[in-house]
């Protein structure tokens, strides 16, 4: 198999003395896609947080693959420069730029893909002036892709709530990463929205060639679109394995899926 | 009717609360105290009267809020003039025209009043770059204006460095400045931010009054040289008019500076920083960076203004680069409406003509002033004109 994409080993994050993430070991190879679950407050999130440089985990490593195929240590990385590497995230509450527009929410995306500065703004050479014609296309391009189209031209925050949750997506899509980490993106979606982004998902893959890390509570999108799913409870890893071995295993069904598991 | 109650109660308490300055008067010569009863009378039905129109207005200030919560963008006549090419083509280029005859019209002094206003649209519309644009609060701008300022004083005195060649030193000072600052300062956020900032444009101050034999202390620079013609020396009327268009075109540079950044990838960058610092360092935005390019530029800004300055009055010394004057920077932005150029132009000649012209009332301008600002704050959060963003609109094209 392939080098893996993002390799984590023994991460740990304190709290003061609470221990949120505790010796986590998960890795992502390309092209798949890896859930990962567990009960509220497991330290999800705060994983996601770690390894995309918004917290500075207590212990252990985190490794990319950056866009040349070098592996990278990245821990205490500044975020913007975890996104250059090539991981781009969304948040489980939604965190758009409510007064800026659809497309240039997705502008905004295309940050680490574009370099002009302040020379470029001043002068608009002919080079500030391609790049500023290609951010738009190509965000408009991404915002067809998650059918967004019809809004290109609102507030993001005048959008719907789904229609938000795929404009994140997109968003994060735009720095065209080798990862793509959704926090919750079925949150507050109904079933026919989350079939649908099911389908997004793994157009995505398919397309972008990307490999995908998503945390969700829907068992059902979890066990359709995971090659492999992860299961947290209280910081620490429960178990690891396919849907099927996960639906199936003992300690998860006590722990998680419990009483309102009837599959 | 129980407005009527509440204003009532409000007059009250006003009554009760000016009783001891208004109405006591103690005679000390003869020994006696004076009650001037009427003094109350005039008190009591001002603030009755005011409170009534204070509430009915706060009322039609909720009821205009409803209205834009329930969907509808308004967009004001004056907005939509200024966004249309159409009409503002016309106005722009008369107002043009009336800025160029200007100096030929009036007085030297009047043109020398436009002077400062002019130098006020450009610290107004730097600062716009930094407070309306990137939303970093600045209180100390004024410490940039000042580096400008004692930059050419001390150049010139010196080195015999001229104006032009000092302009371009200035602002770059400035900007070096501004850079110094802002690596240690910007990690801050909001209010401290604005603490800050307001400490270094003191401490600035204070160097420059109390440092004699670098700044010549409160007693300043004087004999600063206007700027040559070529290497001719200019009359003092002469001069002015020269530094009058020397302005405009500064002004209309500062203009078109500060309307490229806002559309441009930093431009968005900033705005989008203003709105979620979180969400953009997740995009791949470098907060650091990004925050103190909007400071080095703005603070650029103020630095040409502050050596125009120093060549306009020929003296510089502390004094002119108070707090107060940071203020007044300050206020023309938040007046003029966050981010909107138009606005700031407006505000800046309504904040420093106006207070010429009314020289009569000046013992009443910072009270006006002051009410003016709370009045703006309460019933036109945005500013005089708000400004109207240009989006960037994806046209469909068709096959
Ligand atoms: N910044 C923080 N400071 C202190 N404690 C925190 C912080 N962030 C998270 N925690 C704690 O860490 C634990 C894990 O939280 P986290 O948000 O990662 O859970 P989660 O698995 O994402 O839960 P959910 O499903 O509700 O999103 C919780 O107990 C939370 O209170
Ligand atoms: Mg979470």
């Amino acid at each position: 198999m392939a080098e893996a994409i993002l390799e984590v080993r023994e991460l740990c994050k304190d709290f003061g003395g609470l221990r949120a993430l505790d010796h986590v070991d998960l890795e992502i190879y390309p092209e798949q896609i890896v859930a990962l679950i567990g009960p509220n407050g497991a330290g999800k999130t705060t994983f996601f947080n770690c390894v995309t440089g918004i917290y500075e985990p207590t212990e252990g490593d985190i490794f990319v693959l950056d866009r040349k195929g070098k592996k990278r240590r990245i821990n205490g990385y500044k975020p913007n420069k975890v996104t250059e590497l090539g991981l781009a995230r969304t948040f489980q509450n939604i965190r758009l730029f409510p007064n800026m527009t659809v497309l240039e929410n997705v502008m905004i995306g295309r940050h680490t893909r574009t370099k002009s500065w302040i020379f470029g703004a001043l002068f608009r050479d002919r080079r500030t002036k391609e790049e500023e014609k290609e951010t738009i296309e190509v965000s408009y391009e991404i915002l067809k892709k998650m059918r967004l189209e019809k809004f290109v031209n609102e507030l993001a925050s005048n959008l719907p709530y789904g229609a938000q949750r795929r404009l994140e997506i997109a968003r994060a899509l735009a720095s065209e990463p080798s990862l793509l980490l959704l926090d919750e993106p079925a949150a507050g979606m109904n079933p026919q929205e989350t079939k649908e982004l099911e389908g997004l998902i793994e157009q995505i893959r398919d397309q972008e060639k990307i490999a995908i890390l998503l945390i969700e509570h829907d068992m059902k999108l979890v066990m359709n679109i995971s090659d492999v799913v992860y299961v947290m409870e209280y910081g620490r890893l429960l178990a690891k394995g396919t849907p099927q071995e996960i639906k199936e295993d003992e300690r998860v069904i006590k722990a998680y899926l419990g009483e309102d598991h009837d599959a | 009717m129980r407005k009527i109650i509440k204003s009532l109660q409000v007059s009250f308490w006003f009554m009760f609360l000016t009783f001891p300055i208004m109405v006591i008067r103690v005679d000390t010569i003869e020994k006696t105290v004076q009650w001037r009863w009427l003094n109350l009378l005039y008190v009591g039905l001002a603030s009755f009267f005011l409170s009534f129109i204070w509430r009915f207005l706060i009322k039609k200030k909720e009821e205009g809020s409803k209205k834009e919560e329930s969907g509808e963008q308004t967009i004001t006549i004056v907005q939509k003039i200024i966004s249309t090419p159409k009409y503002n083509r016309p106005i722009y280029s008369f107002i043009f025209l009336f800025m160029l005859a200007f100096p030929w019209i009036v007085s030297t002094y009047q043109t020398n009043i436009m002077i400062s206003a002019l130098i006020y649209v450009m610290l107004g519309l730097g600062l716009n770059i930094v407070v309306g644009i990137a939303g970093l609060l600045d209180l100390g701008y004024v410490a940039f204006y000042a580096v400008g300022a004692y930059a050419y004083a001390l150049l010139n005195y010196h080195y015999h460095l001229g104006f032009w060649t000092v302009l371009p030193i200035g602002g770059l000072l400035a900007a070096i400045f501004g850079i110094l600052l802002g690596i240690p300062v910007l990690r801050l956020r909001g209010d401290y931010l604005a603490i800050v900032t307001l400490g270094f444009g003191e401490i600035i101050r204070l160097i420059l009054e109390n440092w004699n034999e670098f700044s010549f202390g409160p007693s300043g620079i004087a004999n600063i040289p206007r700027p040559g013609f070529f290497g001719m020396k200019l009359g003092v009327e002469e001069a002015t008019i020269y530094i009058y268009y020397l302005m405009i075109l500064m002004t209309i540079i500062t203009i078109f500076v500060v309307n490229r950044l806002q559309n441009s990838r930093l431009g968005r960058a900033w705005l989008a920083l203003r709105e979620d610092e979180v969400a953009c360092e997740a995009m791949g935005i470098d907060r650091m960076k990004t925050k103190l390019a909007a400071f080095a530029l703005g603070a650029t800004w103020a630095g040409f203004a502050g050596v125009i300055f120093a060549a306009k009055t020929t003296f510089i010394n502390p004094a002119s680069f108070t707090f107060l004057e940071s203020a007044i920077i300050l206020s023309i932005v938040v007046l003029g409406g966050m981010g909107s150029i138009v606005g700031v132009i407006l505000a800046a000649f309504l904040m420093i003509l106006l207070p010429e012209y009314l020289r009569a009332f000046s013992e009443y301008r910072m009270l006006l002033f002051g009410a003016a600002m709370v009045l703006v704050m309460v019933f036109r959060p945005q500013g005089l004109i708000p400004s109207v963003r240009r989006k960037y609109v994806y046209e469909l094209k068709e096959r």
